[in-house]
């Protein structure tokens, strides 16, 4: 496809059968402290296995509470778990509890 | 030479030999195959030898755990080692006195039979053993007056915490409890009868007889009573903590012969999971035990939760919660490789997600040639704080060293993170390209500034090139002459990377170089029991809040001294530490390029 620097604007909808609280019920009682996360991407930035792939840990998370799982696991498994994330953390949540617990879940479907 | 008040001990005593050899025999068909083949090329080889004396040195006196707190060390080896000598004089003693031959329990039932039958004669040391008898009585009876009072005051044997058993052991010690003190009342009443025994129970049977008591009626049920306790804590054996009894001496004796565990459980690992003697030692040094309150997930509860196998998920998540600091497996008097066992758990939980090719994204990474350079490899951490890269470059170019900073731009996790939550074959994936990377750079050797790295390539990679951290890096430079630093007067309190110090056992070469640019001061807890950080990424459970209750507790151990800076030698401790109070902390790698002339 040409890129032209635009795009013809479709109009955006969001199917709501599609987002499954059961699921972000289920993180935040897993990894308590999820619930303090405020979006701010600090994790995404300075993530190791982000210099190298798309994987983006914030926006892993809100994927998985709104049900969109296409691709989800292969992105968290390029995560090395090496920790940076939560050192940069303003919020202190347990990031690497958090992407164990997605992984887990998403492993059981 | 029979009395039906031996039966219940003659028939715990088969019980306990039936099931623990059927247990043995099992375990042991269980062993992985790569540690059949260490047992059968060591197995006949003098490694029995130290094993022997090791195994009377742990299991009879309790060394270390005398080291420990010698009060503590005198509780446990008053009931082992006088019970063990007890049974070892009494067969001497029956041996003796019976030149016909007699059934093994007579040994154990000694004073009844002595005065009843004809086949036991009168030899010429007799008093002498009954006396010594007493006397290692009474060296029993005084470690279970300790054992007792521990229960209801620990700290004068050096516990904070004691654990919390389940019903069965707590059956099984109150039987054990009651062996001591009935077989003092049943020889008492039987010397009061019949005049024999040594001193002790002479004395305690002419007070029975004071007191009023009918030893005529009283001795036959005493006697029972005796026979009961012996023959209910033997059945009860098997199934419980003192299983741990006999284990430990064949554990000492695989160990001896090479075996580790393994990245399953095996064989090995149920007797590792059997040699805990739920002692309960792990459990004050826990760096989550008091600061966070969480009272389940300690070595001891982990090994208990595994071998009650209906609540392995319970164990999944009490090893999750762990910030493997290793004080405990250190702490640990019988030397269990708690980190190990918790590793298999974990790698148990998470079999199903642990994939085997994540990281094909790597391959972006090219080989450098750095031929005959030296390897610097920062680590993860080290990016976030680089001011200790910084300064690790600065005294490479100040000892004229020639290096290459392997992960300046994009850097690959060493694996240990990984390898640390069970992922082993995420881990080894890792741990693959790094290998490549590195020798197909020709370096001679690799530095790296984070303890967690360090470990993970002195331990688990297997480089042809020897691996430094820069704390003895530096010091060596410093020893070598290559780096001159001008001394000052700051005084520096030292924190202890768990990674780095009982880890890898480093703690003198920070040590030399902090001593080298300030006046190092002591702490209260450091080296083997230096306090976790609290960042360690050990731990998948708590969180960032969390986290800085645990490192409050190193902080304020740090500061007690009031010293003008806190110095470290991980990237993570000194993130955590920062964020404690308003002592600066720094990185050894900062404090020497500050002072490098």
């Amino acid at each position: 496809m040409n890129k032209f620097g635009f795009q013809i604007s479709r109009p955006r909808s969001i199917n709501m059968d599609l987002s499954d609280d059961g699921r972000r019920e289920q993180l935040l009682e897993e990894v308590p402290s999820y619930r303090l996360c405020i979006g701010c991407g600090g994790c995404t930035a300075t993530c190791s296995a982000g210099q190298f792939t798309n994987f983006n840990i914030r926006r892993s998370h809100t994927a998985l509470a709104c049900n969109q799982t296409e691709g989800l696991a292969a992105q968290l498994d390029s995560c090395m778990l090496c920790g940076k994330c939560m050192l940069v953390c303003p919020r202190g949540v347990n990031l690497r509890g958090l992407i164990i617990r997605m992984r887990q879940m998403l492993g059981r479907v | 030479m029979f009395s039906f008040f031996v039966i219940p001990f003659c028939l715990g005593v088969v019980l306990l030999l039936g099931i623990s050899v059927w247990k043995y025999i099992r375990w042991i068909r269980g062993f992985d195959k790569r540690q059949q083949v260490i047992i059968r090329r060591n197995i006949w080889s003098w490694r029995f030898l130290p094993a022997i004396w090791e195994a009377f040195r742990e299991g009879l006196l309790h060394w270390r755990i005398t080291k420990h707190h010698l009060l503590l060390g005198y509780m446990h080896r008053s009931l082992a080692f006088g019970w063990f000598l007890l049974i070892v004089v009494g067969a001497v003693q029956a041996i003796l006195a019976c030149p016909g031959g007699h059934p093994f329990y007579v040994a154990i039932f000694f004073n009844f039979f002595e005065p009843r039958s004809e086949r036991i004669v009168h030899f010429a040391q007799a008093p002498f053993y009954a006396n010594l008898m007493d006397a290692l009585l009474i060296y029993v009876l005084s470690g279970l007056c300790l054992a007792a009072f521990k229960r209801v005051w620990s700290r004068p044997l050096g516990m904070r915490q004691t654990t919390h058993h389940n019903l069965i052991d707590r059956i099984a010690k109150l039987s054990l409890w009651c062996i001591f003190p009935l077989r003092l009342l049943a020889e008492g009443a039987t010397a009061a009868i019949y005049g024999n025994g040594g001193f002790l129970v002479t004395g305690v049977g002419a007070l029975m007889a004071a007191m009023g008591l009918d030893n005529e009626i009283f001795e036959y049920h005493l006697w029972v009573l005796y026979s009961l306790a012996l023959g209910t804590f033997f059945t009860l054996m098997p199934f419980t903590r003192y299983m741990h009894i006999f284990t430990e001496i064949f554990l000492i004796y695989f160990r001896q012969l090479g075996l580790r565990e393994t990245v399953r459980k095996d064989g090995y690992t149920l007797f590792e999971l059997s040699a805990c003697s739920r002692c309960g030692i792990c459990i004050d040094g826990c760096p989550i035990h008091d600061p966070l309150g969480i009272h389940d997930t300690q070595g001891v509860y982990m090994l208990q939760n595994i071998r009650n196998k209906d609540v392995w998920k319970q164990a999944e998540r009490i090893a999750d919660n762990c910030l493997v600091c290793g004080r405990c497996s250190t702490e640990c008097p019988v030397q269990i490789d708690l980190e190990g066992i918790r590793r298999q758990v974990r790698a148990k939980g998470k079999e199903a997600i642990d994939k085997s090719q994540s990281y094909g994204y790597l391959k972006s990474v090219h080989p450098f040639n750095a031929m005959g350079r030296i390897g610097y490899f920062g680590g993860c951490m080290s990016h976030l704080t680089p001011s200790i890269t910084e300064s690790m470059e600065r005294i490479f170019r100040a000892a004229g060293q020639d290096y290459w900073y392997m992960d300046k731009e994009r850097t690959i996790c060493c694996g240990r993170p990984l390898l640390q939550q069970g992922f082993v074959r995420q881990a080894e994936e890792l741990r693959r390209r790094n290998s490549e990377l590195i020798a197909q750079s020709g370096v001679t050797m690799l530095v790296t500034s984070c303890p967690i790295c360090y470990q993970s390539f002195t331990k688990e990679y297997h480089l042809a090139i020897p691996v430094m951290h820069h704390s003895e890096y530096i010091a060596q430079l410093l020893k070598e002459g290559r780096l001159q630093v001008t001394p000052s007067e700051q005084r520096i309190a030292y924190h202890d990377p768990c990674e780095l110090g009982r880890g890898c056992g480093i703690y003198e070469a920070p040590r030399t170089v902090l001593q080298a640019v300030g006046e190092l001061q002591h702490t209260r807890q450091e080296r083997e029991q230096s306090l976790c950080c609290g960042i360690n990424l050990g731990d998948t459970v708590i969180s960032g809040t969390q986290q800085a209750q645990v490192r409050d507790r190193a902080y304020e151990n740090l500061v007690e001294g009031q010293p003008d800076t806190i110095a470290t030698a991980c990237p993570m401790c000194k993130k955590a530490l920062a964020r404690g109070g308003d002592t600066p902390v720094r990185d050894i790698a900062e404090l020497v390029a500050e002072k490098m002339k």
